[in-house]
């Protein structure tokens, strides 16, 4: 689950991790009196999960509380595009008005699990602004690595060390180290996924503080933060997906034309993967669970056809377990109450294949059935294409 | 042969008591596999659906003398029942729960390191731990380990390892249908952070004198694929085929498994499929190939 800057920075409060002072606005007048309160000059930032706001345009400095409320008018509601958010963007629901500082150095700071370590890694990188895998691809050996033990936590020596690779020295240097302890605690404390510092800021004054923050939580711990929960916005999600995830579905709109239902993650892949090779373009991931009950196969075909690029729809289920009989009787009475604007390839495998078969044939829908993965794939394609 | 399981393999289901638990702790012992109970924390002492049911994995292990665990608990408490298991001398531990948060399984990782290091002093077998987020292991005719449909699979020659339970049933599936059967096939889950990688089981599948051929399933993120390539190349006579899902997969998203995720412009399946096939293995695009490609590659 990702958040925004503002909800980050609040967490990271939480934990004593220096920020900038700021103040969330959805309008003008709220923008003015932020920007005042913070002592006038100040930086409006628009709020948007994605990132490379600042080459998008979505980060202006203002020098006076009338220009932050002016900045703010043309914000809010205002659709930004950045390389990350594709060419639709993201509407700007909110900014962050925050105190200008006093820019000595510009430093990078992230922290993530290392999947072959099998423990969370502190990235750090004197090039900070630079997305980090940029640096990684143009220079590897410019990004310092420091495992953390997930048991003991971060130790003094590995916040020295991080440090001294940036290069800081007195002030800043003691600042970064009690920084960076404290950010490994939050990252390890709140579940987190990823936590990055981009730029970390060391001020003129000698201050350390994270000027940008990225955070995201990993899904799975939830069940132990429940408080993050509302800090979700619905806004920044593709709605069908929204839609999807309150039915237990596991979806992923794409661009292409050829729907699809797929029991197990890997499989949908899969299935995904040989539509290209049959020359259609997948319009979605979309794996319904290891059972695929009726229920759940009436909730996908909703959800795909919702899709309206969707000509044609390619179900994949290896029945495993589950009969195929079974499987039929859900996909002809969830296509009869759902009705079938277009047409449905179905590759049935598992006990009873053949029954199933034939309870799709006698349904009187427009079902075609298929042998194996690749005559599903040609099938649908050539349906999609309206062959 | 087989690899890690066999007729003799003694299963202890944890979390027998509950839906999931319950319906495949039967599953297996109508498979043939010597399932000798269960474990339900309270529950010690009952018996159910015909299975001794015990208080502690301990308990179960002193008792029937159980060698392998399989998991079914929910995912808040899954990564302590690996540790109990580990910590009862367990040799394998099957964990099927999908969602246990990172955090956890980083302590149970590291708890795993020193219960068998401690164990490898002693002269003892450490624990090996499959999954989680997997489907289990099977050695056909003797053992069923899991969720996997067992009436799919057929004995033979063919090693399989996956990263994705469906898939792996597709690739049974194509086996069986050409009269190919299967040695061991194991699941090694979806998870970022798996007990056993590709690595162990082709090092365990290149050691089995069962296996013949080996067919290796991955997907999208991590480096486990790349790793395998490497393995392959200096240590692996047998012939491989390949597959990786997710060649469409779009960057930055979760691909519904948790380590499927293409991050940072890395993990993508096509520097996998040039890492695999440059190892000397023969990499499928469709996985409707699989199958027809290993009896070419198997024959030869």
């Amino acid at each position: 689950m990702k958040v925004h800057e503002y909800q980050a920075k609040e967490i990271l409060r939480r934990y004593g991790v220096p920020t900038p002072r700021g103040i969330v606005a959805d309008n003008a007048e709220d923008a003015r009196k932020a920007a005042e309160q913070l002592g006038g000059r100040v930086v409006v930032k628009a709020q948007i999960h994605a990132g490379g706001r600042g080459k998008g345009g979505g980060v202006k400095l203002a020098k006076t509380p009338d220009e932050a409320a002016e900045i703010t008018q043309k914000m809010i509601g205002w659709t930004l595009v950045t390389h990350q958010t594709g060419p639709e963007g993201r509407v700007v629901n909110k900014v962050l008005i925050e105190e200008a500082l006093n820019i000595d150095k510009e430093l990078y700071l992230g922290i993530t699990l290392d999947r072959k370590l099998g423990c969370p890694v502190v990235m750090a990188s004197k090039q900070g602004g630079m997305e980090i895998e940029e640096v990684a691809e143009r220079d590897p050996s410019a990004i310092f690595r420091e495992p953390i033990d997930a048991v003991l936590g971060p130790q003094p020596f590995q916040a020295r060390a991080i440090a001294y690779a940036l290069g800081l020295e007195g002030e800043a240097y003691k600042k970064c180290v009690d920084f960076m302890q404290k950010l490994v605690r939050c990252y390890i404390e709140t579940d987190a996924a990823l936590a990055e510092i981009n730029p970390l800021l060391i001020t003129k004054e000698g201050d350390v503080l994270a000027l940008d923050c990225k955070l995201s939580f990993d899904d799975n711990a939830m069940f132990r933060h429940k408080d993050f929960l509302e800090l979700r916005d619905l806004n920044e999600e593709d709605p069908l997906e929204v839609e999807a995830s309150k039915f237990g579905l596991n979806y992923i709109k794409l661009d292409g034309n050829v729907g699809c239902m797929v029991n197990g993650a890997g499989l949908a892949m899969g299935t995904m993967d040989i539509i290209k090779l049959a020359g259609g373009e997948p319009a979605n991931f979309l794996d319904v669970g290891g059972g695929a009950s009726a229920e759940q196969v009436k909730n996908a075909f909703r959800i795909i056809l919702s899709d309206k690029n969707v000509k044609a729809i390619l179900i994949n289920i290896f029945g495993g377990i589950m009969r195929g009989d079974r499987i039929a009787e859900g996909v002809v009475s969830a296509a009869k109450e759902v009705g079938l604007p277009v047409p449905v390839v179905v590759r049935l495998e598992g006990t009873n294949v053949e029954l199933g078969k034939k309870i799709l044939a006698e349904s009187g829908l427009p079902l075609i059935t298929a042998d194996g993965m690749w005559d599903a794939a040609t099938k649908v394609v050539a349906a999609a294409q309206g062959k | 042969m087989s690899i890690w399981a066999d007729k003799n393999t003694r299963v202890v289901v944890q979390g027998i008591t509950g839906r999931e638990g319950t319906f495949h702790a039967v599953q297996c012992r109508d498979y043939g596999t010597k399932v000798i109970g269960g474990v339900t924390p309270g529950k010690g002492g009952t018996t159910h659906e015909g299975f001794p049911v015990f208080n502690t994995v301990r308990e179960a292990r002193e008792k029937e003398s159980a060698d392998c665990s399989l998991i079914f608990v929910p995912p808040p408490f899954a990564a302590d029942a690996i540790m109990e298991a580990a910590d009862a001398g367990i040799e394998l531990i099957i964990c099927i729960t999908e969602g246990i948060p990172v955090n956890d399984m980083v302590k149970a990782h590291d708890f795993l390191k020193k219960s068998n290091a401690r164990r490898v002093a002693n002269g003892e077998t450490p624990s090996r731990l499959i999954g989680p987020n997997c489907p289990g292991i099977i050695t056909p005719d003797q053992a069923k380990i899991g969720i996997m449909p067992g009436h799919i699979h057929k004995a033979g020659p063919i090693g399989i390892v996956s990263r994705s339970g469906t898939l792996t049933y597709e690739a049974v599936g194509q086996l069986t249908k050409r009269g190919i059967g299967q040695s061991t096939a194991v699941g090694i889950g979806g998870d970022p952070l798996p007990g056993t990688n590709f690595v162990d089981c082709l090092a365990a599948f290149e050691a089995d004198p069962a296996t013949e051929a080996i067919i290796m399933i991955g997907e999208i993120g991590g480096t486990a694929e790349e790793e395998g390539a490497a393995f392959v190349k200096a240590n692996v006579k047998k012939p491989v085929v390949a597959f990786i899902a997710g060649q469409t997969a779009p960057p930055g998203r979760r691909m519904g498994h948790a380590g499927a995720i293409i991050s940072g412009g890395k993990g993508t399946a096509a520097e996998k499929m040039e890492a695999l096939e440059a190892a000397g293995i023969h990499v499928v695009k469709a996985p409707s190939d699989m199958g027809k490609r290993i009896e070419e590659v198997w024959k030869k």
